[in-house]
């Protein structure tokens, strides 16, 4: 299970720590499992269930929530335009980043201090800042020339981008410092171009970084809620969005949206925990330098 | 054959001068001059488009729109909309006028979430850190389960505690005043002062893992010797933190400590998916409260304007934190 190097502990931890360490985990796990608890138990209740009092063990368990999700709302629908949108976000920004990223991690060229600072500073930059702008310019470019931005997947896709980009750029570009020179140098010296080079020996070599960064730019924008709540219409709205809609005028089928979270949060999470090597490696390496 | 060429020797250089036809010489230099000068330049293309169009171009025209008086009437031809100067921003500024009003009071309400959520993250994240250092039994399932809610998509998270702080059917009340009697009625969550705290709450739990991740990520470059070499000295547990620990998480610490203020400064999933559209007063984020005069009230030109008075704010503690740190920094290396 170990990500991390095990080291023997230099001495022996008196009473104090191992107390100290007891009561401290075992308060957060409890504060980091409860509202998972509270998602899985109640997604397994009966719509009576949940709207009674809250009860730690369910009266009795039921998978009607699991089918019930796909009927209440369009979700398997939603679930497709999630994915649509969040992949192509994702390649978009890592297949610019591995480029740009390469560039900045080994030439020295003029404006290179300028790049830099723009990706990194936009970074901080609140979302909000860029959905107002972003907006009016599609609509406008939908009025001028007839494309529809402004609703379509498209534009969600390259809003994402906003964020996804200067992330994949920062964290690519570090890792590939990482990565020693003499590596691509030798290969430039066997006959490899520089794109070959990047190709054949940095690319291979960043594959933990490529993962990291991905599962990183996909996850945020799985999660995001901003853009997706402005960016969409009824045909294009995402599972951030669309998860609202089970709450009708005179109930929320709690069951069903937990039930529904747990369906949308599964992947993400078993993709998360599976690549968790090679994120925590990632990180370390783009990011605490 | 050295490894460590510079780049701009490419070692076709050689054998293609051998061959003295003009036109195969040209092409080659092409080819090369391409290669040395052009290349980065190529390769950055995508992004430096890209980053023209997503960043760029919106910031200068929201720039620009802060300036005009952009309603819903003008919506579609944003360029007709009448030059309003400075009116957005004086509007903004003026505390005493409803505008300035509500967004200092919404600058407060941020502030004080950003602070009390980054202080326990923070606190939360360096004890999980420190006491998982050390190898013991079930080390990797808890590292594995503190990450959990850095991997649950933020709405799916956020809705689950939606659900527990309900008045009625939540889990929060029937623990406080079902279970634990400390309430006498079952209180509100989602509106009053309590949404305030509920909000902390829900925040903290979302980013405490990402603390948590990062310094794990720094106490893997303590040395181990410095710890030993303290032990022979006789220095206990605690101390050794204090001494060892604690300073050598410097670095990550400030970036750690910038990143999540920046984060939850400008956080909108919070207060959108607990509260919807119009969060309670108590509870009145500044990014929710320029979606609202942007996408409810229609004013473009005010939520600009709001969206650049807060860059700037950003900015401004983003340059004299990094100042300051950074002399620490110096200091220390001295």
């Amino acid at each position: 299970m170990s990500r991390f190097t095990d080291q023997p502990s230099p001495m022996a931890q008196p009473k104090s720590f191992l107390w100290t360490r007891r009561v401290v985990l075992t308060l957060l796990l409890a504060f980091v499992l409860v509202p998972v608890y509270v998602m899985l138990s109640s997604s397994l209740k009966s719509l009576q269930d949940v709207q009674g009092s809250f009860k730690w063990i369910p009266h009795s368990l039921t998978f009607k929530p699991y089918i019930d999700i796909w009927k209440t709302i369009p979700l398997a629908h939603y679930f497709v335009n999630s994915v649509i949108v969040c992949v192509s976000a994702t390649v978009f920004s890592v297949v610019l980043a591995i480029f740009a990223a390469y560039v900045v991690s080994r030439y020295r060229f003029m404006g290179r201090k300028v790049f830099t600072v723009t990706v990194l500073s936009t970074q901080m930059f609140p979302g909000i800042l860029f959905l107002l702008p972003l907006y009016l310019i599609f609509v406008n470019i939908g009025n001028t020339t007839g494309i529809t931005l402004n609703g379509s997947r498209l534009g969600l896709i390259i809003t994402y981008l906003t964020f996804s980009l200067p992330f994949s750029i920062w964290m690519l570009a570090g890792y590939f410092d990482s990565i020693p020179r003499d590596l691509d140098e030798a290969a430039k010296v066997d006959g490899c171009g520089p794109l070959g080079a990047l190709f054949r020996v940095v690319v291979p070599a960043a594959v933990p970084g490529i993962v990291a960064v991905s599962v990183y730019a996909f996850m945020t924008a799985w999660g995001e809620v901003l853009f997706a709540s402005v960016m969409t219409n009824e045909s294009t709205r995402t599972l951030a969005v669309g998860l609202r809609e089970y709450a009708t005028q005179n109930d929320v089928y709690w069951n069903q949206v937990m039930a529904a979270s747990i369906v949308v949060s599964v992947p993400v999470v078993a993709g998360f925990l599976l690549l968790q090597r090679y994120l925590v490696a990632g990180l370390t390496a783009g990011a605490v330098k | 054959m050295t490894a460590t060429a510079p780049p701009r020797r490419a070692p076709e250089a050689g054998p293609s001068s051998g061959k003295s036809a003009a036109g195969r010489r040209l092409r080659p230099r092409i080819v090369e001059r391409l290669r040395q000068g052009g290349l980065p330049y190529l390769l950055l293309l995508p992004a430096v488009l890209a980053e023209l169009l997503i960043h760029i171009v919106p910031m200068f025209f929201g720039i620009l729109i802060s300036f005009k008086n952009l309603t819903l009437f003008y919506i579609h031809h944003w360029n007709t909309a009448p030059w309003a100067g400075f009116d957005n921003y004086k509007a903004a500024v003026k505390i005493h006028q409803p505008i300035g009003q509500a967004l200092l009071h919404s600058f407060w309400v941020t502030l004080s979430y950003t602070l009390l959520s980054v202080a326990f993250s923070w606190l939360l994240g360096v004890a999980a850190a420190i006491l998982l250092q050390d190898k013991f039994r079930g080390r990797g399932l808890i590292r594995t389960i503190f990450l959990v809610p850095y991997a649950l998509p933020a709405y799916a998270a956020l809705i689950t505690w939606t659900f527990m702080f309900q008045q009625d059917t939540g889990l929060v009340n029937h623990v406080l005043h079902d279970q634990l009697h400390v309430t006498s009625s079952k209180s509100f969550w989602l509106i009053g002062d309590n949404s305030f705290w509920a909000m902390v709450i829900v925040s903290v739990w979302k980013s405490w893992p990402f603390a948590f991740l990062a310094l794990m990520a720094g106490l893997q470059n303590i040395p181990r010797e410095l710890y030993e070499a303290a032990a022979m000295d006789g220095a206990g547990v605690w101390q050794q933190i204090r001494k060892i620990t604690m300073p050598s998480l410097r670095p990550v610490n400030q970036v750690i400590v910038l990143v999540l203020f920046l984060w939850t400064f400008n956080d909108f999933n919070t207060p959108f998916v607990m509260f919807g559209q119009n969060p309670p007063h108590q509870a009145d984020l500044i990014s929710i409260h320029i979606y609202q005069s942007s996408f409810i009230n229609w004013n473009f030109g005010s939520g600009s304007a709001m969206s650049v008075l807060l860059l700037l704010f950003l900015l401004v503690v983003t340059a004299v934190y990094l100042l300051v740190t950074s002399r620490g920094r110096s200091e220390n290396d001295v």
